[in-house]
């Protein structure tokens, strides 16, 4: 038997598999073995060995009646947001301790349903609200990457930190993730990997914990841009369970990747280019650019005047919908439900209940939902931020239609930093994060961020490309392409 | 705009968050450093503009109004703090 079987690309499997050289049960034992070993990665959260093992053997049996999907066999690690049948699914939270659904999310079920092994549950931000994975109730996730000659421990990045960390550390051979604010493409970009999030509507909703209904979409987390194509084609698809979930054809995602750009048009936004970025990531950037450049495309500056406005919507619009689509944890249906003193009615219930379920930044974002939304400040705040995010959107629709096909911009603003490092700071800071990756929710269009360079310090870094809507095979494409030219092979050294 | 400790705890109340007496002027700090952040939004135009509703233009899709699931009482209840005799039970609402 191969060692090391957990190290290949999903490409690299599904071929080998395929062949017949390897069989999805050795692969997932090279999985859960190197799972075992990585406690202190602390990223998955929920076990599912057992159930991995049955899936593999399952697999194995289709692969060798031949025809089988790109995806049969391959092990992975699903995002603790997506309620996975009989299998713990709390978002990280509290208050869904013990829940576990009595269905698969569309997901997840069309990953089952093409073969994939789910190796187990992956840890993250507390519903998805975080940029560090410091807000799980599972502790942090740690980022399986240090600065040189230094052993403190860094984030993976939020929300999807226990994806990011997985698929990095060759604990599976990709995850699920979810992004609402850059919760793909921001850990992705932290820990040397590659992350989509498609167009709004592109992969259904339906099974996925929600956060913020308008802007939440999943995508796959993998080694490489090819992975991110294969994996994407078998995560997406119309569900009528999904109102939002287009009814459109999917196309071979990984058929798009030539290599060809030569003639496409790259869009560099000028206001991207923001105060106190580090001369690294500009360096990064202009690197990426030239890349691009050197492939065929023409590179032209362009201008997305309301940039600066998008944080702060996305922090009216998400916290806005949190607070509606949470309102659902009360503790009578599911989850957890507080202890009541003797004369306690429903109200102390309810009140118990989210107090103790949620931490404290998702009890601050529902509150600031819950504020935004209040009778008196709807029109101020909420309907404003709407009315930005309809700007912030026609800024793209204009670029696009002056014949750019792709925006390339920086995928974060710094390396990954230090668990606790931001401890101190303001809530607002950590938003900061999110500057990149934010506007592509509010305008609903597809990202992707690819490993692209080091920092001085070896810590990996992204730079990210945003596409026009419903072409994420021409976004890979661009993305395969500067992951080409770019030639990021570098690894984490083992630690764990 | 400014948000004192009252106002923190009517958000608390509207929200179903108990948050005690004396974690409130916390509380509203934070506030007036995230809502602070949003005050930007004033500086933008918005004049004429419609706010969006749906992010890829669409209609929502309708279907016939006819029952497609159901009988699935114990698989519903599964999940319950406290179920009783196939209902959610909860704390006396009604005196």
């Amino acid at each position: 038997m191969m060692s090391d079987l957990n190290k290949l690309t999903i490409a690299e499997a599904r071929d080998s598999l395929r062949r017949g050289d390897i069989t999805s049960a050795e692969l997932t034992e090279s999985c859960l073995t190197a799972i075992s070993g990585a406690g202190a990665l602390n990223a998955f959260v929920h076990d599912t060995s057992q159930l991995a093992r049955e899936m593999a053997s399952a697999a194995d049996t289709r692969l060798k009646a031949g025809d089988a999907p790109a995806m049969c066999g391959i092990p992975l690690g699903i995002k603790d947001l997506f309620c996975t049948r009989g299998v713990p699914s709390q978002a990280a939270s509290g208050i869904l301790d013990g829940f576990r659904p009595e269905y698969e999310s569309t997901v997840t079920s069309k990953l089952f349903e093409a073969g994939a092994v789910m190796l187990g549950k992956l840890n993250m931000d507390e519903f998805a609200m975080g940029s560090s994975n410091e807000t799980s109730v599972y502790g942090n996730a740690v980022n399986p990457w240090r600065r040189k000659g230094d052993d403190a421990a860094l984030t993976p990045g939020g929300s999807s930190g226990g994806s990011a960390a997985a698929v990095a550390a060759d604990l599976c051979l990709g995850a699920t993730g979810t992004d609402t604010g850059g919760s793909i493409r921001q850990p992705a970009a932290f820990t040397g990997i590659t992350g989509i999030k498609p167009t709004y509507g592109r992969c259904s909703r339906w099974g996925v914990v929600a956060f913020a209904s308008s802007l939440d979409q999943a995508g796959p987390m993998t080694k490489t841009v090819r992975d991110s194509a294969i994996m994407l084609g078998a995560m997406c698809g119309h569900d009528p369970k999904d109102s939002t979930s287009a009814d459109m054809a999917v196309p071979d995602f990984e058929a798009a990747l030539t290599g060809d750009i030569r003639g496409k048009v790259i869009g560099i936004p000028e206001e991207y280019s923001i105060d106190g970025m580090p001369q690294e990531i500009r360096d990064l950037w202009a690197d990426g650019s030239e890349m691009l450049k050197d492939a065929g495309a023409e590179i032209r500056w362009i201008s997305l005047p309301h940039t600066k406005y998008a944080l702060p919507a996305y922090y009216v619009i998400a916290p806005a919908e949190a607070s509606s689509n949470l309102a659902r944890y009360d503790g009578v249906r599911y989850g957890h439900r507080a202890s009541l003193a003797p004369g306690d009615g429903i109200t102390e219930m309810y009140e118990k209940t989210r107090a103790e379920g949620f931490g404290p930044e998702v009890q601050r974002r529902v509150m600031v939902g819950t504020y935004v939304l209040s009778a008196g400040f709807y029109d101020a705040y909420y309907n404003r931020a709407r009315k930005v995010r309809t700007l912030i959107k026609r800024d793209f629709e204009q670029v696009f239609a002056d014949g750019v096909d792709a925006i390339l911009t920086p995928a974060t603003p710094s390396a990954a930093f230090g668990l606790g490092e931001m401890a101190s700071a303001d809530p607002v800071q950590m938003y900061l994060n999110d500057v990149f990756t934010v506007t592509v929710n509010l305008a609903g269009l597809p990202g992707v961020t690819v490993p692209a360079g080091q920092d001085a310090q070896g810590l990996p870094l992204g730079l990210q490309l945003i596409g026009r809507p419903w072409e994420e095979g021409e976004l890979l494409n661009c993305a395969y392409t500067l992951e080409r030219a770019a030639g990021f092979v570098a690894k984490p050294e083992k630690w764990w | 705009m400014s948000i004192d400790t009252s106002t923190a705890a009517r958000v608390a109340k509207l929200a179903r968050i108990r948050v005690e007496e004396d974690a409130l002027p916390a509380l509203a700090e934070e506030f007036n450093t995230i809502l602070g952040f949003i005050e930007q939004l004033g500086e933008v135009d918005v004049d004429g503009v419609e706010p969006m509703v749906s992010v890829t233009p669409m209609r929502l899709p309708r279907r016939a109004d006819e029952v497609t699931d159901g009988g699935q009482q114990s698989r519903v209840l599964s999940n319950a703090p406290d179920a009783r005799e196939g209902f959610f039970a909860v704390p006396k609402v009604v005196e």
